[in-house]
Formats: C-alpha cells, structure tokens, sequence
C-alpha cells in the first residue's frame, strides 16, 4: 500500500471512530455551524466533542504547520481528509474567518510571536475573528479608509468606524485596516493591526439583513487600544496583506458555486414531480435546472484545474477573481431556481427549510468580499491586460 | 486525474500550435473557399498531420497507431479550432478510428486501421437525416438480402461526406422509425454501387454532404457490431466526435477571445484605447470566465473518455451544451466588439463565427446536450 493509501484507511478508521453520528447529518441552517470562541455555547455535546477532537488532531486547520496547530498534512493528504469528510457527510467541525481568512495572512506575513500567539487559538476554535475591512466612505474602494491609527509610544490608538463587519458583536477579536499615514499615497498609508475586542474602545451595533438576521454590525473604535506587537508586518505596508487575505476569502467566497448541497435537479424534482415522459413538472423550470448544472459541473473542473495549474506553477493567480464572480452569480442562479422550484411554499417567511431567507442571503455572495464588477475590472486589468484610462 | 496536461500532451500542443499557425492557418480556410477546392482541405496539409501521427492518435499500436487517447486527440482538435484548419481529423481519425477499434472485427480493423493510422483513409460518419440531429430516429432501412444487406435511404450533414473513403452509415434492420433498438451500423464503401454523395456548400465552407442510398447491396461482414444493436456503439462514436468539436470550439473561442482583446488595446475612438471603457472590459472578462469554465469541462470529459468511455456520456453531453454556447458566445461578442471592420469578409473573425455554428450544431446543439443532459439525470 502507498504511504498515500495507508493515510486513508487510518484516516477513515479514524473518523469513523471519532465522528458522532449527529455530526454526520446535513446541517439544516447557518444555526447547525459551529464558530467557536470565547463567548460559544455548543449546541449539543456532539458538536463540542467534535470540535476538541479534530482539534487534538490538528484537522480543524489540516495543512497548517504542526507547531501552529495544525495537522501538518501535505496537499494529498488534506485532499484525502476532504474526501472521506465527505464520505460520511461529516460535518465541518469548526467554521472561522480565523482559518480562511486571517490564517493564511498570518502564516506568510506574520511575525513568530504572532504566529505562536494567535494561530493555535483559532485551530482550536478558542478565539473568533471578525474581519473589519469595510467602512461607510471604503467599499469596493477600499484603500481610501479613514480609520485612524496613532503611535503613542508604547500602543497604538484606534479612532474610526468600520461597517458591515461580518459578526462583529459575537466575534472577540478583530484584524482591521487602519490609517498610519494620512499624508501618503492611499495604498501607501495603510496598516494590518490585530485588535482585543474585549475594551471599551471598542462596541458593534448589528444590522438587520433582508433575510431577517443580523449577521453583520456597525464597529466602532473610540480610544480603541492595540499592542504595539500586534501589528501584522511593516508599518504602512498593510494593503500588501489585506490584498493576499482578499484572495483567500475570494475562494472562500466562490467555493460557494460548487454547490455543496444537494443537486438542484434532484430537489426540483422532489419538489414538483415528473410528467408521464419522466421529464421535470416544468418544461422551461427544467432546461434551466440542466444548465445550471452544467455550469456547476464546469465550475467544479474548473476549481480543480485552478488548483492543478497552481500546484504545477502554471497558474494565473487573478483567477481567484474569476472564481469569485461566477462561483457566486451561479449560486444567485441557483437560489432563483430554488425559489422557483419551491413554488408558493418557498414564499413563506417561517418555514422549515429557510428557503427564502436563504435566497435573499445569497445576493450578498456577489458584493461581499468584492463586488462581482469589482472583480471584472481586476480580470480585465490582471489577466486580459486592458489599459486603463 | 490532475487537471493539467501531461507533458507529452504539453508538447504535442506547442508542436500542433507551431504547425497550424505555419502551415494551416485561416489563411488556407480561404483559400480553399475562394479557389472553389474540388477536396475542400488541403492534402498536403493531411499527409503532413499523418507523419506527425496525428492520424494514428487513437489507433492501437498492434494496428500501426500511436494510442495517445482523447486528451491528446483534443489538444490537436483545440489547436485547428484555433486556426480553423479545414481536415478529415475529427470525422477519421476520431471518430472513424473510434468505430473500429472499439467496435470493429479483427477482419474490419485490420482492412481500416492501418489506413487510418496512415492518412491514406477517410472516413465519415452518415448519421442524421432530418433537420436536427436525432440519431435514433433512423428511416434509411437495411433489408436482409442474399447472405447480406440492401440499404436504402438518405442522409444529410455528413461532415467529410465527399471526400471519405468509406462511410459509417446507422441503418434501421428492426423496430420503429424513432426506436433505439433495431438501429445497426455499416461501414459502406464509397463506390458501392448505388451511393451518390452530393457535396453541399456549408456557411463554414467545410465539408459536408448528403448522401443517397439505393439499393446499396452489402455482405454480412459489413456489420460494424451486432446486428440491431448499433445503438450503443453509435452513440459512443458520436461522443468521441462531439468530445472532439467541444475542444476544436474551445480552441476557436479562446482565438476570438484573443483577438478581440488584441484589437481592444488598439483602436481608439473619443481619444481613448476602446479597451479603457469598461462596458467593452466586463464583457471581455466574462467572457474569459466563460471560456475558462467551457476549457475546464472540456479537458474533464476528453479525461473521462480516456478513463472511463463507457460512463462519459452526461460529461460529454454537459461539455457539448456548454462550449457550444461559450463559443457562439465568443464568436459574436468579437464581432460586436470589432465594430464594422468585424462584418467584412476580410477580416478572419467572420470565419470564427460560421464554423463555430456548423460545429455547434453538428451531431446535437446545445440545447440538444442540454435536454440529454437532462435526461441521463432523469429529469
Ligand atoms: C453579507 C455581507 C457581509 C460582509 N462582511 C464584511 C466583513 O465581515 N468585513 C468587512 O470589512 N466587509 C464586509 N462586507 C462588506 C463588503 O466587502 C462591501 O459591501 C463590498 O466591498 C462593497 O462595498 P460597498 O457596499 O460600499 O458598495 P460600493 O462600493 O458602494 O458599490 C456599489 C455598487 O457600485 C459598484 N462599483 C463600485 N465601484 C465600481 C467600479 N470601480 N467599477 C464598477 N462598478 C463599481 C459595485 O460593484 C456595486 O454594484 C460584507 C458585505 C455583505 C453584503
């Protein structure tokens, strides 16, 4: 047996072991994950086991170095993990901006203190991050943020505002962009800072959502205080990091398209039957469902090619952007033909499977984390190479 | 399988793209049409492909082949969509080498094959006799005769039609016109007695034929498979074909893609480089990213066929519905992006946008794979 295939049949033996069966069950809705943190209350105690248990592992984060909390595994065998989580349905142990977002950033830029400090706490699901990039006057222009940040000798103080930051009231620390040099260039005057969440300078207002929720706060920084050894890499040199950090959360974001739930064919079909020739209730319904399904098949093999050519050095590195935009504007196409699959039941506000509030939650998927004409232009400009004027 | 190309498909592309671009360019699809070309490609250009062993890429060694698979064969497909060279590949070495090997006698492939391998046969696939593609509605009939067939019918859009050698013809020896059972295939040579093949003149100027049958007497031993049971094999033939358009289409958008992005960096008009306006950018870049999505499909069906033949046809279905409209997709959008200079005859881009069709179009359009799609879903 390869080295490769031994890992399997551990790893299987392994989960089957170690995976409670009510983690093996499709999550019904945002309220199955798990997002850790100082202030979480498990659900039940399957999720709490298998959270800890993971972690022991070093699973929660599989690639991450050992030393950082991680499982230290290779490419293939994180591959192999993935595959047989899948097998058994397994649950995601531990949901984090920690881990897509802030982690990697750390893992390149970051100093051996900060990696030390912060990344086992985030592989264990100890401390949730909030991702405090946006501001009312900084959207898909980021880098002219405003959000001040003074040297006072021994610490940094924060002043500014921050908004539409993702479960800013339920997270217990933030990395934020913040302002160093007014006087400098935009991109130029920007910094990368980690900051407490647990001080008075700091309080968040929720936003209610069109979906009903209120995933996402308004963030305030008054007096806000911040280590000076919690300042990610140099001083002024932040928008170099918070642009990598882009990139992760990119393919976070469009990892969306491949439609880890069930295929759309097979709930239209659930949900409204087949006529006497076998063939979908709903004639236009149904050719619409199949292209989208090929398009979510096509997405899928292009996922994988874009990883394959990253892997052999032959990757285009804008193309997170491309994944970006049509991962989400073909999960937009898919909740559109949820909702007209599910008919009039789908209308209902309160209703089992949230179809609706998931639908309305899905337009998001094309502004957040760059808005889907924002990552035109970066694919016009980095992979075609059109001029600007 | 990693979604990347090996190195020896690697270098089989930059070898096919150095080719092509030196020796077969769009310049030579021109020519062709505007010399009225009796052949409608160009042979020189054919028996240099066959000493490449492009003609033997399917053939199995013990047949003078060189075996490469359906990835290799899409590399060099991909590469002609590019030029939008006019040759036999598809329907001969693809599609006719496909019939025989996995279908055919040791008698049948040991009289085809090495002649395949060799450029020194063509074949052509005579399949569809309606408007649309619908390969089990099948009229021509093949009645027992002697110790062997009569064939009577007609066929049209037989891509090579005029040039082959030999025909692969689908015939009804059983069941209802639209019936899949009953279907069985021959392979006919070109001067039996009793087959007329008219050439037509297609928008893309390629070759295309309709092809009457009367009374063609045949032996037993002109059987491609089982008889009544040429349904299966038939289908297999035209997916390793509809594999094959799916790249050269890949190839061809990709080439409008570019183009239009090099002409975007010209022109000037209000005293700007058109391709500063973002109206023109974002059409250009979602485009690309449906060019990369069509390429990716593309490259995992070719993979599957090599793989798994017998299991590929929704990849093969989803792959020709998709690239079939990614690049008509492409091919008009370069038109409209190259403003009037793209409607004359003298600029290339016109070629892209006919071939493109008849390639969409030929043994099932989009919306055709979409509704099998559909149906090897089960929905
Ligand atoms: C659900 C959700 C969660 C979020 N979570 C977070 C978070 O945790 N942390 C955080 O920092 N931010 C978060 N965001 C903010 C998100 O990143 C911004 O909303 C996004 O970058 C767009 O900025 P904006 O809302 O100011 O829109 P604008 O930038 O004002 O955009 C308005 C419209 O103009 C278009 N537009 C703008 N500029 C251009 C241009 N140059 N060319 C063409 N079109 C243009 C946009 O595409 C859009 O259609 C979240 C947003 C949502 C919806």
């Amino acid at each position: 047996m390869s080295d490769l295939e031994t890992f399997r049949a551990e790893t299987r033996a392994w989960l089957e072991e170690n995976c409670p069966p009510e983690m093996r069950k499709p999550m019904t809705g945002e309220g199955d994950a798990c997002w850790g943190g100082r202030n979480w209350t498990f659900q039940s105690e399957a999720q709490k086991v298998w959270l800890e248990r993971m972690a022991a592992k070093g699973w929660t984060v599989p690639e991450w170095p050992v030393e950082y909390g991680g499982g230290g595994l290779s490419k293939e065998e994180a591959k192999v993990l993935r595959d047989e989580m899948k097998a058994i349905k397994a649950r995601s142990p531990l949901m984090s901006f920690g881990i897509w977002m802030l982690g990697p950033a750390l893992l390149k830029f970051g100093n051996e203190e900060q990696k030390k400090e912060h990344l086992p706490k985030i592989a264990r699901g100890e401390i949730r991050w909030a991702q405090g990039y946006s501001e009312p006057n900084a959207g898909s222009d980021l880098a002219s943020l405003m959000t001040k940040c003074e040297d006072q000798d021994d610490h940094y103080l924060i002043n500014g505002q921050k908004v539409w930051t993702s479960y800013a009231d339920e997270a217990d620390w933030i990395f934020a962009l913040v302002r160093t040099d007014f006087d400098a260039p935009k991109h130029e005057g920007i910094s990368f800072v980690l900051v407490d969440m647990d001080q008075p300078g700091v309080t968040t207002k929720p936003i209610k959502l069109i979906s009903g929720k209120s995933p996402f706060c308004e963030t305030f920084f008054d007096d806000a205080r911040c280590e000076k050894y919690n300042l990610v890499g140099e001083k002024n040199k932040g928008w170099t990091i918070a642009k990598y950090l882009l990139t992760h959360e990119r393919e976070m974001i469009g990892g969306t398209g491949t439609g880890a739930m069930r295929p759309m064919g097979d709930i239209a079909v659930q949900q409204l039957g087949l006529n006497d020739a076998g063939q979908l209730c709903d004639p236009v319904l149904r050719t619409d469902v199949a292209r989208a399904e090929i398009d979510g098949l096509a997405f899928m093999a292009t996922m994988e090619r874009v990883t394959d050519e990253a892997k052999s050095g032959q990757g285009v590195g804008a193309n997170s952007s491309m994944l970006k935009y049509y991962g989400t504007e073909l999960n937009k196409r898919r909740f559109e033909l949820m909702m007209d699959s599910s008919g009039h039941d789908g209308l209902e506000w309160d209703q089992e499977n949230d179809v609706a509030r998931h639908w309305l939650r899905t337009k998001a998927n094309s502004i957040e984390g760059g808005t889907s004409e924002v990552q035109l232009n970066i694919i016009s400009k980095r992979i075609l190479n059109l001029p600007t004027a | 399988m990693a979604m990347v190309l090996s190195e020896e498909a690697g270098m089989l592309k930059d070898a096919a793209k150095g080719f092509l671009a030196d020796s077969a360019p769009v310049s030579q699809l021109r020519k062709l049409r505007d010399t009225e070309s009796a052949d409608g490609f160009d042979r020189d250009t054919w028996k240099a492909m066959a000493e490449m062993g492009w003609t033997s890429v399917l053939v199995p060694e013990a047949h003078g082949g060189v075996e490469m698979g359906h990835v290799a064969a899409g590399v060099i497909a991909e590469e002609m969509g590019r030029t939008l060279t006019a040759s036999p590949f598809l329907s001969t070495a693809v599609m006719g080498a496909t019939a025989l090997t996995r279908f055919g006698s040791e008698a049948q492939k040991g009289e085809w094959l090495p002649r395949i391998a060799g450029g020194k046969a063509i074949t052509a696939l005579a399949v569809d006799e309606g408007r649309k593609h619908a390969p089990a509605h099948v009229e021509t009939r093949a009645e027992r005769s002697g110790n062997g067939f009569k064939l009577n019918g007609k066929k049209s859009f037989v891509a090579d039609g005029h040039i082959a050698d030999m025909l692969i013809v689908s015939a009804r020896t059983a069941g209802g016109d639209a019936e899949e059972d009953g279907v069985s295939l021959f392979l006919v040579p070109q001067d039996a007695a009793g087959v007329t093949i008219e050439r037509a003149s297609m928008v893309d100027s390629r070759n295309s034929a309709r092809v009457i049958l009367d009374n063609v007497e045949l032996n037993a031993d002109a059987v491609l498979g089982d008889v009544d049971n040429g349904y299966k094999p038939l289908e297999a033939v035209l997916d390793a074909g509809r594999a094959g358009l799916s790249a050269e289409m890949s190839g061809s958008a990709q080439e409008c893609l570019e183009q239009t992005v090099e002409y975007l960096k010209e022109r000037k008009q209000f005293g700007e480089v058109i391709g500063t306006y973002q109206g023109l950018q974002h059409r250009a870049a979602h485009l690309y990213s449906e060019i990369e999505l069509g390429k990716s499909i593309v490259l995992k069906t070719l993979q599957t066929l090599d793989l798994a033949p017998d299991h590929a046809a929704m990849m093969v279905s989803a792959a020709k519905s998709k690239m079939g409209s990614v690049a008509q997709l492409a091919a008009q959008e370069a038109i409209q992006m190259h403003g009037g200079i793209g409607m004359t005859d003298e600029y290339d881009i016109g070629f892209f946008i006919k071939r493109v069709r008849v390639a969409a179009a030929l043994f099932g359009d989009t919306n055709y794979h979409t509704d099998k799609f559909a149906r090897l879903r089960k929905y």
